[in-house]
């Protein structure tokens, strides 16, 4: 790809990631290329994976969505040829898992569960998670409250006002 | 009382009418602006975060007249970094209050009564009365949109007198967001040189410059003895509220403004100063906020053009500078129908010089989603001018 083509694409992206909803005339008006291009560009992107879907920011709290989120820390006995691969990816499969990441310290995954009682997450940790043979230990952090995600603060700051007019 | 109170110089300062469509403006409950001539960012959280600590830790004094040492060292190595031009942080660069400050200790440092002062229009508000001010003489030079609405060398040249004593240089520039190229300075340069002149350079957007790189005018050959440099936080870190800017030059001139500046303004608060030092340790923030910049440029020119305005391309600043013309309308009226019939703020073009007349001035430091919806108002607005 042309140097010029990937800075393009790059701005794509961060348009998108600021705003999905964005239609693609407006995207080509912004980065000086045919309405075409980008719908074209955008599809490649989606091909290749770089694009894995879009969605929205959703605050439950005012959404009225009483769901419960822990973070569960997994320490792994990894296994000699596939690392910690196996157990992440057998991890990962379950629709309650919403993240998981392999993480240096002195746990090795960090997974994000989603139910919607705690007792329906507790019961997910215990049953498929801790008995899982390569999983040594788990330590079950409940979600109180969250103040930022994906680079969104849920309670946006007041901002001050400006003039209407400044020469 | 003396039945004469004010002062004939400011009594013959103009643009009164101007200022009640301004209130107007200002009050409109539901009204889109596109009149506003600063960010609408908020300033970086690390730069405001820097100076709540420096007030926990109580830095609440004076600082030295000249601006926190540390400061103006940093200042001279950002200015030497990305234009190749030293200044000594000891004796060569002053920390100001705003850009503002700076231009009026400029002027008074070096004009004496008579003396002329080109400025190209149409430009910033302030040049002109602060030149009466000072009591200097202005004398214009208009730019045109055939121009791109650049300051040309020869009509520069016609402009000098044995009175002229210096030019404001002001690009990127606010109204009409032109930037001047390399080569385009280069041939000023060389009218200052033959004619003896000091310019005044006024470089607050030099950072928000969208097409090419800005060229600092000081770095020209042999423009550092001659330049007055001026620039601040307001426009590029999002801080015009923060009042903070400086002005860098030789020694002669820096040290004249000095004396100005330690009767009228003791120093530039340390609140700001502490903040601006943060300001200058990265530059991320502020290039997130110039693309942000960029992406709205490109929605408010196209977004204009499309609802049949023609619009010179800005490669600079935070405005747009369309051309109304063929409203049949003037500046003036076109900006207090369009505000009434469909509260959108804009400036009238005639406010920033007599040959802005025929255009107006659109701000893209709004929002995208504002811009959208400024630039709908406004074609329903110029589809029932067409009927
Ligand atoms: C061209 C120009 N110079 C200077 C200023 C004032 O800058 P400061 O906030 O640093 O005083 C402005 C503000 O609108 C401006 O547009």
């Amino acid at each position: 790809m042309k140097e010029k083509d990937r800075g393009k694409e790059e701005e794509i992206l961060k348009i998108l990631e600021d705003n999905a909803r964005i239609s693609d005339e407006e995207i080509a008006k912004m980065v000086g290329m045919e309405k075409e291009e980008v719908k074209q560009s955008i599809s490649e992107l989606e091909d290749r994976g770089v694009i894995k879907g879009y969605k929205a920011v959703i605050n439950p709290d005012k959404a009225g969505i009483e769901t419960v989120q822990a973070l569960i820390d997994v320490k792994v006995s990894s296994e000699r040829n596939a690392g910690y691969d196996n157990v992440a990816e057998r991890i990962s499969r379950f629709p309650e898992v919403k993240s998981v990441r392999l993480v240096s310290g002195e746990y090795d995954l960090s997974v994000l569960v989603e139910g919607n009682t705690m007792r329906e997450v507790a019961y997910f940790v215990a049953e498929k998670i801790s008995s899982l043979e390569q999983v040594r230990n788990t330590v079950t952090h409940f979600l109180l409250k969250s103040y930022k995600e994906n680079g969104k603060i849920y309670e946006e700051e007041e901002k001050g006002k400006r003039l209407a007019v400044t020469l | 009382m003396k039945s004469e109170i004010i002062a004939d110089r400011v009594k013959g300062l103009e643009g009164s009418g101007i200022r009640k469509f301004f209130d107007v403006a200002q009050q409109m409950e539901g009204a889109i602006s596109l009149g506003v001539g600063e960010p609408d960012f908020v300033t970086p959280w690390s730069i405001r975060e820097a100076c709540i600590f420096s007030l926990e830790k109580g830095y609440t004094s004076y600082t030295s007249n000249w601006g926190l040492l540390e400061l103006r060292e940093a200042l001279s190595d950002r200015v030497y970094k990305e234009s190749g031009v030293y200044y000594e942080p000891e004796g060569e660069i002053l920390i100001t209050t705003g850009v503002s400050e700076a231009f009026d200790l400029a002027l008074r440092a070096i004009v004496n009564p008579g003396d002329e002062i080109v400025l190209h229009e149409p430009s910033y508000v302030s040049y002109k009365p602060c030149t009466v001010f000072a009591a200097g003489t202005p004398v214009c030079v208009d730019t045109e949109i055939e121009d791109e609405f650049k300051l040309r060398a020869e009509k520069l040249k016609e402009k000098i007198t044995e009175h002229t004593k210096a030019v404001i240089l002001s690009y990127p520039n606010n109204p009409t967001g032109a930037t001047l190229s390399r080569k385009d300075l280069e041939e000023i340069a060389d009218v200052v040189n033959e004619h003896d002149l000091l310019v005044i350079s006024d470089e607050v957007y030099g950072k928000l410059t969208y097409e090419g790189k800005h060229t600092c005018f000081s770095s020209l050959n042999g423009m550092k003895e001659r330049t007055i440099l001026l620039n601040g936080f307001s426009k590029a870190y999002a801080m015009t509220g923060w009042r903070l800017g400086y002005a860098a030059g030789n020694k002669e001139i820096i040290e004249a403004m000095m004396k100005i500046h330690q009767y009228i303004m003791l120093c530039a608060p340390i609140t700001a100063q502490m903040a601006a030092m943060e300001a200058l340790r990265t530059n991320d923030e502020m290039e997130r906020m110039v693309s942000e910049y960029n992406r709205r440029r490109r929605l408010m020119v196209e977004g204009l053009r499309e609802i049949g305005l023609s619009c010179f391309e800005p490669k600079g600043a935070f405005y747009t500078f369309p051309s109304i013309e063929n409203t049949g309308l003037t500046s003036e009226e076109f900006a207090k129908r369009l505000l009434l019939e469909e509260r959108v703020v804009v400036i009238p073009g005639s406010v920033f010089g007599a040959c802005g007349e025929g255009f107006i001035r659109c701000a893209y430091a709004v929002s995208q989603y504002q811009i959208r919806e400024a630039l709908e108002r406004m074609e329903k607005f110029l589809e029932r001018l067409r009927i």
